[in-house]
């Protein structure tokens, strides 16, 4: 087994590095289409830490919160959980391994089998990989119930007989079972509704402190993430472009795309309204199949520069802690880690100007 | 953060728990005609289960001065051209039968879904591979095939049922394929892959359980055809070899009466029909019953 990366207990608990996933064959002619969905994205997540993954639908992110659990074939890269390998495990290895990592999906409408009571469900960890008798993970399954807020005595019940947000509560006892040290949550908490995503969300921070959890959280509600992650990362089109305290990225982002994702969060208070300008994305993103020969986002990018076009930016500190791969931080208005705003770099409102406005602030 | 949780546990203990929805026996019930087929089967079922102790005479008992009697007394159902007690040999007919059609559709099922699931499951070239080879066997006619493979191993009931049985085999196997295929992509069956567990307890625990409800209906009319396709067998002489009596036996030989004692077809006619249509029945309505619960939340 390969163990050149951390030792156990030291270092990040989950490390990705320059991680590919990609869709698709060439075909036999090159002519098939080849979907790179993460493509060289190094990552970490810290003991304890909660990194919240954001993106817009179709950025990858989904797909490298699960590569990172092997769920879908790694094309190249790492994945290490507590300095372990995990790119090279096969079969049985593999599968023991995934009790250290689980998962909680989006929609708890689909992650429950609908033919089995949820106690059979909360209970398939428990079973696979503690051997537990029938009358241990009844107990057990009974005590996580009670964890994650529910009744005891609904182990019986289908999940049919279940709302939404108290699906998600058996898909989070299940994960929980067998107290992994990796939790990566996939939009869990997208599919419900804004109440039940607070006590949902609560609970998982509950979970957290007590049972010394990590979570990859994948959202695109950046209020959420801003609530629950100590750390963000920013997807674009398979790359991160972007990571950081989650404080610093919020308040003054480095990427132009992470800006233009900002702005697009609804104002919480009416007397906020109007201050931000709103930072609006032309077009599409583009096809992954065939991403631009530069940076990933130049192509609507509002402060593009003739260099994004052609070389992909390299991934540069940011003060106030994180990284950033953009060239406006080397090239043009150099911003040598400085934010964006911090530099006064804004967009005009509607325009995409080619030359970067250096230092031109709007008027308040 | 502690009463923050409190409360939020507390409004989830509280929360109602959507209504139970009617067991799938209820559902079944509800269905009249599903519900009297299944009596008229379990009746079907019954007699000729009892055959020995409620036939008045034996199935082989000639008596030929009374043969071709219509209803008599004696003889409820008449007698036929050996003067064999209709009523007697329709009542062992049914043992031979229904025994008949569901050793088939066992063959068939035992074959068909197992392959159905892993070609289903693990995709790529043995779905490929199963696939084709049921393409070949669907492309002939059932009872031809039927026909073909009683040819090679000699005629008999046990060779026509082995017979039946590969020949529906592919169908429930691309019955068992398609629906594994759908629960394949279900988000539970990844949730258990991500969990560690291991293809060969995910197929019988996860993925059979759901795919289970198409898989028994088209079960439950596979015996309708099996026995129809007995008795076609039977008729030629290819099944059942008399005198044992099975419905498509005494079809056969009660055709040769047809002119001067219509009622010989009759009987097992009637017997046949009311087993196939029954078989159907429940059918669909184990069709209805076993519909998904696709209900989201409190519609």
């Amino acid at each position: 087994m390969n163990t050149a990366g951390t030792t156990p207990g030291t270092g990040p608990l989950l490390e990705i590095e320059d991680l590919r996933v990609t869709f698709g064959s060439p075909g036999p002619r090159g002519r098939g289409r080849v979907v790179r969905a993460v493509d060289g994205v190094s990552l970490q997540v810290g003991r304890g830490r909660t990194v919240g993954l954001v993106g817009e639908s179709g950025s990858g992110k989904s797909t490298l919160g699960r590569a990172a659990l092997r769920l879908v074939p790694v094309r190249s890269g790492r994945v290490s959980l507590d300095g372990r390998d995990l790119t090279a495990l096969r079969g049985r290895a593999l599968r023991q391994a995934r009790r250290d990592m689980q998962m909680v999906f989006q929609d708890p409408y689909s992650s429950l089998d609908p033919s089995a009571v949820i106690g059979d469900s909360i209970a398939e960890p428990l079973r696979e990989h503690e051997g537990l008798s029938r009358r241990d993970a009844e107990r057990r399954v009974k005590e996580l119930l009670d964890v994650v807020g529910l009744p005891a005595g609904h182990a019986g019940r289908y999940p049919s007989e279940f709302s939404g947000g108290q699906r998600q509560r058996v898909a989070i006892a299940r994960a929980v079972a067998l107290n992994p040290s990796l939790v990566v949550c996939d939009e869990a908490v997208s599919a419900l509704d804004v109440s039940t995503q607070n006590q949902v969300i609560n609970l998982l921070e509950d979970l957290r402190a007590r049972f010394e959890l990590s979570y990859l959280f994948i959202a695109h509600d950046l209020a959420v993430v801003r609530h629950i992650a100590h750390e963000v990362a920013v997807m674009y089109l398979g790359h991160v472009v972007e990571t950081g305290p989650t404080d610093r990225v919020y308040d003054s982002p480095a990427h132009p795309y992470t800006q233009a994702l900002l702005s697009a969060i609804p104002a919480s208070h009416p007397r906020r309204a109007g201050t931000g300008t709103r930072m609006l994305l032309s077009g599409d993103l583009p096809d992954p199949a065939d991403p631009p020969p530069g940076c990933a986002f130049a192509t609507r990018c509002p402060y593009a520069m003739d260099v994004c076009r052609e070389a992909p930016p390299a991934t540069t500190p940011v003060d106030g802690g994180g990284e950033v791969a953009c060239h406006l931080q080397t090239s043009g208005p150099t911003l040598a880690g400085r934010t964006l705003d911090a530099a006064g770099v804004r967009a005009e409102r509607d325009g995409s100007p080619d030359v970067v406005p250096a230092a031109v602030r709007d008027a308040p | 953060m502690t009463t923050t949780a409190d409360t939020t546990a507390a409004l989830a203990r509280t929360a109602p728990v959507a209504p139970t929805r009617p067991g799938f026996w209820r559902r079944f019930r509800d269905n009249r005609p599903a519900f009297v087929a299944l009596v008229v089967l379990a009746l079907l079922v019954a007699a000729s289960l009892a055959a020995p102790l409620i036939a008045p005479y034996s199935p082989e008992a000639i008596d030929v001065p009374r043969r071709l009697s219509l209803s008599t007394p004696d003889h409820w159902l008449g007698t036929d051209s050996l003067g064999r007690d209709t009523l007697s040999r329709l009542l062992y007919a049914g043992r031979v039968s229904l025994l008949a059609a569901a050793t088939a559709v066992a063959i068939a099922t035992v074959i068909g879904v197992p392959l159905g699931l892993l070609a289903g499951y693990v995709g790529g070239k043995p779905d490929w591979v199963l696939g084709r080879i049921g393409d070949v066997l669907m492309t002939f006619p059932a009872i031809i095939l039927a026909i073909a493979i009683i040819a090679a191993m000699g005629p008999g009931l046990q060779t026509a049922m082995i017979a039946l049985g590969i020949v529906y085999a592919p169908r429930l196997f691309r019955v068992a394929r398609a629906a594994t295929l759908q629960v394949r992509a279900e988000t539970y069956v990844e949730a258990s892959i991500s969990i560690g567990t291991p293809a060969w307890k995910i197929i019988p625990r996860r993925v059979l359980p759901n795919v289970a409800s198409p898989v028994l209906v088209q079960v439950s009319v596979m015996l309708a055809a099996a026995l129809l396709a007995e008795a076609a067998l039977s008729l030629l002489g290819l099944g059942v070899i008399p005198p044992t009596a099975s419905w498509g036996v005494m079809l056969g030989s009660g055709f040769k009466e047809i002119r001067s004692t219509p009622l010989l077809v009759f009987w097992p006619g009637v017997a046949i029909a009311l087993a196939t249509l029954a078989f159907n029945l429940i059918g669909d309505g184990l069709r209805d019953a076993l519909g998904r619960r696709t209900r989201k939340a409190d519609s």
